[in-house]
């Protein structure tokens, strides 16, 4: 045991340990990702298409009249930066959970599961080590935009971190809760088509709600109860140094509900991990 | 028969006094725990327990029950009737106190084939909250031990499956446990590395008192001074010193004691799970 071990707290384990397992589960998570140097380009092309390629195409149809956080006129390419914000982080949420789907499918989520420390707090590390390597591919996005004009203000940099942090935390959290009950590798990428593009459409990432409002009243209300339009929101406003109270409330809340589904579905008498073991072993 | 109608030995135990509870002195306790995947059961009633410093090897034939037993010893798994307690810490009330004393070899490959083998052992170290620095000390050490010194920096890949799964046994051993469970570690391995692996293990028990239960379907994996579990579709159809369950057989060796065994379970007619 390590040298900590002599303080433990009532639930057995020292805050020192509690530190060191997550610095190991996002080290671990942050060595996989930089290895994965495709993935790391994948997740940048992706939304700089859509940025340089779609944004520039509609431009010139879309106008954007003056909403809040904006004080003026802005660019279409300026109002869709935050939602692609968001779509990398809800790729990666999901990408972190295809690779919980694969840990446990080749028996390297054992490893973690095996770990004495309390579950829950495991899967909450796994978490935010997702988040963290998140926060380096926006942060790399917003470096590109800001060649591209894409230029908020510099305290907004600072400021959009502890939304990038709770959005982050619920996509996460909302994959992993997807992730608990798929069986196999191969029907997660069904699950992702009916996950992404819905929530990614369904949202304020492409077109403000009330230009939504006038298209489609139902859409405007399937939107507005979607929690990645106020993922969005938190992020566009936490850009321009503004809070957006109601996002804050409702990304907090889903992702505060996300998490604990999540972790109820992987304990250990529940969720996916009690129906048999892989591969028909017995 | 269940091991709780057999005595270890074969012979009742004088009474000189209170019995200490056998799940604070086991190394593993296993009391009447029963599993079933909906309507499958795959466990009956088993119960058995692992000394300290003792090899158990745990046979049955594959679809045994042997994963799920391990899967419910480790916690993979929520125990649905019954107890295992590992040094007399419930697996369900203490688990983590439970899981500090244990290390497991998992039938799948269990290592991260994308990070090196140091990495390999400093993820698994930072998940018991062993600091970096002495989980560093450990690695060097057991790496020099199972002779993977020069392969630290490779990536887990490019290893052979022998040395993988030294890997993954010096893995279970590096936050220090007292009780080893190894799920058939050698299958895929040619003979030389199964001798190698199987030798590894019995120092461990010898050397540093590690309890080990040993999953196999393998019979040439036992030797007469081990202590053996025969589980068959579910159930322990033997406990005790492999000699002893020969004994009780009436058999001349494993083999023929574990099909006589299994073959006289089959005629009575137990339910297969």
């Amino acid at each position: 045991m390590s040298s900590s071990d002599t303080h433990h707290n009532q639930a057995g384990f020292s805050v020192a340990e509690y530190v060191i397992c997550l610095n190991g589960i996002v080290w671990r998570e942050a060595l996989r990702f930089l290895n994965q140097r495709e993935r790391f380009v994948s997740a940048l092309v992706r939304p700089l298409v859509w940025l340089f390629i779609f944004a520039a195409g509609f431009r010139q149809v879309l106008g954007i009249s003056i909403i809040p956080p904006y004080e003026t006129y802005i660019l279409y390419e300026v109002y869709i930066a935050p939602g692609l914000i968001a779509m990398i982080q809800l790729f990666n949420g999901m990408q972190s959970s295809l690779s919980m789907v694969y840990d446990r499918e080749m028996g390297n989520m054992r490893t973690l599961l095996v770990s004495p420390l309390p579950r829950g707090y495991l899967l909450f590390c796994k978490l935010l080590a997702g988040t963290a390597v998140s926060l380096l591919q926006v942060y790399a996005f917003l470096l590109i935009a800001w060649f591209w004009d894409i230029a908020p203000p510099p305290t907004g940099y600072l400021a959009v971190l502890p939304a990038l942090i709770l959005s982050g935390l619920m996509l996460g959290a909302l994959g992993m809760l997807i992730s608990s009950g798929i069986k196999q590798l191969e029907n997660f990428a069904g699950v992702m088509n009916f996950v992404i593009f819905p929530m990614f459409f369904a949202s304020s990432a492409l077109y403000p709600l009330w230009r939504v409002q006038e298209g489609s009243p139902l859409l405007y209300y399937v939107c507005l109860f979607n929690p990645f339009t106020h993922a969005v929101e938190l992020l566009r406003f936490a850009l321009y140094g503004q809070m957006n109270w109601i996002s804050l409330v409702v990304v907090s809340g889903c992702a505060t509900v996300f998490m604990i589904g999540a972790i109820w579905a992987y304990d250990p008498s529940r969720g996916l991990i009690r129906r048999g073991p892989a591969g028909g072993e017995i | 028969m269940t091991a709780t109608n057999q005595t270890r030995t074969g012979q009742a135990s004088p009474d000189i006094g209170p019995r200490p509870d056998p799940a604070e002195t086991s190394a593993l306790s296993i009391s009447s725990v029963s599993h079933s995947y909906g309507n499958r059961r795959a466990l009956i009633d088993v119960s058995f327990s692992v000394s300290p410093a003792s090899f158990t090897a745990l046979l049955g034939l594959n679809g045994a029950g042997k994963s799920t037993l391990f899967s419910l010893v480790t916690r993979l798994f929520g125990i649905q009737s019954g107890s295992i307690s590992i040094f007399g810490h419930d697996i369900g009330a203490a688990p983590g106190e439970a899981l500090r004393l244990l290390g497991v070899v998992f039938q799948p490959r269990t290592l991260d084939l994308d990070l090196s083998v140091r990495q390999n052992l400093l993820y698994h170290a930072a998940l018991h909250g062993i600091s970096r620095r002495e989980a560093s000390l450990r690695s060097d050490e057991v790496l020099t031990r199972i002779g993977l010194a020069e392969r630290a920096g490779s990536k887990v890949r490019d290893l052979s499956g022998g040395q993988m799964r030294r890997l993954e046994i010096a893995r279970a051993l590096l936050h220090r446990p007292r009780l080893l469970l190894l799920d058939e570690a050698t299958v895929g391995l040619d003979v030389q590395a199964r001798a190698d692996i199987l030798d590894h293990v019995r120092q461990l028990v010898t050397e540093q008192g590690i309890g080990v239960l040993w999953a196999t379907h393998l019979f040439d994996e036992i030797t007469p001074s081990d202590d053996l579990v025969i589980l068959h579709q579910g159930r322990v159809l033997a406990h005790g010193q492999v000699a002893q369950v020969i004994d009780d057989a009436g058999a001349r060796e494993v083999n023929s004691a574990f099909m006589r065994l299994t073959g006289a379970a089959a005629e009575s007619g137990s339910p297969p799970p």
